[in-house]
């Protein structure tokens, strides 16, 4: 199968990754008489953000990344976003950790399955690419290692056939097989069926290439046509429109289904001033539950996030998680046999690289806990 | 025109591979084979006619004498000679031969690695018996491997390596004219739309060579000389193989094609995609011009389905099977 999966399975899978961690960070419960600290909680964000924006897109992790090879194993890239999901302050237990990971690789099954030509893959890609720009835009340093990746991606992937990219999402197809988990957004707005299998629109646009079906010519040995027909389509199909843009900056022509999906249910939730009406509006919000901040004489430094609606919710999802849905993540400091782990401790030896920060980011959480107390 | 019939359950869902899917009809034991692959993994169902009993087999692309070396599997064919049936199976360290049950493994050919570690990565797509005791297989660099048979036993020797292609292979066929004299033997296509058309020997020559448009071919047949191609634009084309002259052109599907397939003795044609479409069509001769033609007959949609595989279960296409992504049944259809 194709060696170039890599870079964007990690890449599409971070974004959504940070995507839905940006809205559960925005969503949350801020107490009446402590909102005008409001300014703050949201400096807070942008940092989580921050910094775990740069470690996705350290140097030498993309490096090795980028370097022709084989797809990781589930439990090796669940380890490495594990990693990446817990890069700043911010805490996640197992079982929000095992629902934000459900819900990043069934949306981004979801994209891949939908796209109309393989190469529109890349054009998802650049989607999450433009969203992260968004996330870092007042942080210079690290949108210039940013925009060194989005380079790096129209290096590798614009020059290639329609073949290759069909090679490059079947593999992926492979990656997502037999993963039909259920996500309330999506069952919500009809797109995935009660049994967790996505649905699969037999109108629309044509992909870009494509012509609308029906459609018989025959022709003479010298080329002329002699004979046109039509047929009963089975479906509704309307002629393509136009390409997205393959640039650094461009219109990607947003389908329905990508990612900005999302927003739209968001976007209320950021103009509401009212954060009781927020509730009612944010669907994820819902689902996640409240963003706690710990009291002083926790030992859990960094604040928590709960993707549930409830600490007891969250539990219990843990307990009662099937068998076939775990993902079997690997501790590596516990691990004896470092032989056996040799690719994960590889992997996360690059993350280490950018690592010193987190003595002082504990540090950030001390004083973020003491000043949200001093209020 | 056809109605669904009970679909058989198989061990693993189907991956979205081209044409995958397998059928061997051995009448004599009153039962038909099929094959569909799941990443590492085919599995075989026997069916028996009465549909009463199925055995179920998985094979996994190992190599003899290495326990724990696996790799994916990009295909997995029956090969139906005149003296024996063998199943193909395709993947990215090699080819295997089996004998038709899957019972043993008749022969391992293991694919060179390349020195340089190129992007796409190595592997092995698009399976065919040709003519007698030739079996000819395709390869990522787009060259064609040719296998000589021997009617029984496992001395089965690589005679030829043909090159006619730059790209990726993605499938070949050929037809057994019974009787009669084919012109060509063996149409090959690959990732970039080309086909190739070869007379087989003991030395294969290349009969024709037609461009593609940049758009990879998913799926050839062969029937009364005529290369009938899928493509990822949806388009079906049948061109006359030796001279190149394209008969007709097809909008058959909003997505990309990924299996055709021909029951020889009535013409009848089937294509399926990416859009839940299966489609069937017929080829026929039209006398006056000595030209192919062809006409629209039917349509099955499998709600909510990327297909990646649709074959005939019999040479005059009174039933035909399905396979999709995601999917742990192979789904039948019979004439009404």
């Amino acid at each position: 199968m194709s060696s170039r999966t890599l870079p964007l399975l990690f890449i599409n899978l971070g974004g959504e990754m940070l995507y839905i961690l940006d809205q559960r960070l925005r969503a949350q419960n801020i107490p009446p008489d402590k909102a005008k600290k409001a300014g703050w909680i949201d400096d807070d964000r942008r940092r989580v953000m921050n910094d775990i924006i740069t470690t996705m897109f350290n140097k030498k992790f993309l490096e090795e990344l980028f370097k022709p090879q084989e797809l990781y194993s589930k439990k090796a890239l669940r380890t490495v976003f594990d990693r990446l999901a817990h890069a700043s302050i911010m805490r996640l237990n197992q079982a929000s950790m095992d629902k934000l990971y459900d819900l990043m690789t069934m949306a981004f099954k979801y994209q891949v399955l939908l796209c109309p030509r393989p190469k529109d893959i890349l054009l998802v890609s650049f989607n999450h690419m433009d969203a992260i720009k968004d996330f870092v835009k007042d942080t210079p340093s690290i949108l210039g290692q940013v925009d060194e990746t989005y380079r790096q991606l129209i290096e590798m992937y614009t020059a290639l056939s329609s073949g290759e990219f069909q090679l490059i999402r079947q593999t992926l197809l492979i990656f997502f097989q037999d993963m039909h988990i259920r996500v309330s957004i999506f069952l919500k707005d009809k797109v995935q069926n009660s049994n967790g299998r996505f649905v699969l629109p037999t109108s629309g646009p044509v992909p870009h290439g494509t012509l609308v079906p029906c459609l018989i010519r025959m022709f003479s040995c010298s080329g002329e046509e002699v004979m046109r027909r039509q047929f009963s389509n089975g479906g509704n199909y309307t002629a393509a429109l136009r390409e997205g843009s393959f640039e650094i900056f461009g219109d990607r022509v947003k389908w329905p289904w990508s990612t900005n999906t999302h927003s739209c249910v968001y976007q209320q939730v950021n103009v509401a001033p009212n954060p009781l009406a927020k509730e009612e509006l944010n669907m994820l919000a819902k689902l996640m539950g409240g963003l706690e901040v710990q009291k002083p004489g926790n030992a859990d430094n960094g604040f928590r996030v709960n993707l549930f609606s409830t600490d007891e919710e969250e539990e219990e999802a843990l307990i009662s998680r099937p068998d076939d849905l775990l993902y079997g993540v690997i501790n590596i400091q516990a691990t004896k046999d470092q032989q056996a782990n040799a690719e994960l401790a590889k992997i996360m030896g690059q993350f280490a690289e950018s690592g010193e920060q987190s003595p002082s980011s504990s540090s950030k959480g001390d004083d973020l806990l003491a000043m949200m107390d001093g209020l | 025109m056809y109605r669904k019939e009970k679909s058989i359950q198989i061990k693993n869902s189907a991956s979205a591979l081209y044409n995958n899917l397998g059928v061997l009809r051995i009448a004599p034991r009153r039962l038909t084979c099929f094959t569909a692959v799941h990443a590492n993994v085919v599995n075989m169902v026997s069916a028996s006619w009465d549909g009463l009993n199925y055995s179920h087999r998985q094979l996994q692309s190992k190599e003899p004498n290495v326990a724990t070396s696996t790799s994916l599997i990009m295909q997995a064919a029956f090969c139906a000679l005149p003296s024996r049936d063998l199943l193909v199976v395709t993947s990215q360290k090699g080819i295997q031969m089996y004998e038709s049950d899957g019972s043993t493994m008749v022969y391992w050919h293991a694919l060179d690695t390349p020195e340089t570690n190129t992007g796409q990565g190595m592997f092995a797509r698009g399976i065919s018996a040709v003519c007698e005791s030739f079996i000819c297989v395709g390869v990522s660099t787009g060259a064609i491997l040719v296998f000589d048979v021997p009617s029984k036993g496992s001395n089965i020797t690589l005679a030829d390596v043909i090159e006619g292609h730059k790209e990726s292979i993605t499938d070949m066929a050929s037809e057994c004219c019974g009787g009669e004299v084919c012109v060509a033997d063996l149409v090959s296509a690959d990732d970039g739309g080309n086909l190739c058309v070869w007379k087989a020997g003991e030395e294969f020559s290349l009969l024709n060579h037609i461009p593609g448009f940049d758009i990879s071919c998913s799926s050839v047949k062969l029937w009364k000389g005529t290369a009938v191609a899928g493509y990822g634009t949806g388009q079906i084309r049948l061109y006359e193989a030796v001279t190149g002259i394209l008969h007709a052109e097809v909008n058959a599907h909003a997505r990309w094609i990924y299996s055709l397939d021909v029951a020889p003795f009535s013409g009848l044609l089937l294509s399926a995609a990416e859009d839940s479409l299966v489609r069937v069509w017929l080829l026929s001769m039209s006398p006056e011009s000595h030209s192919v033609e062809i006409g629209h007959l039917h349509n099955e949609c499998v709600t909510d389905t990327q297909i990646c595989g649709a074959k005939f279960c019999d040479s005059d296409g009174y039933a035909f099977a399905v396979t999709g992504y995601d999917l742990s049944e192979i789904i039948r259809y019979t004439q009404s």
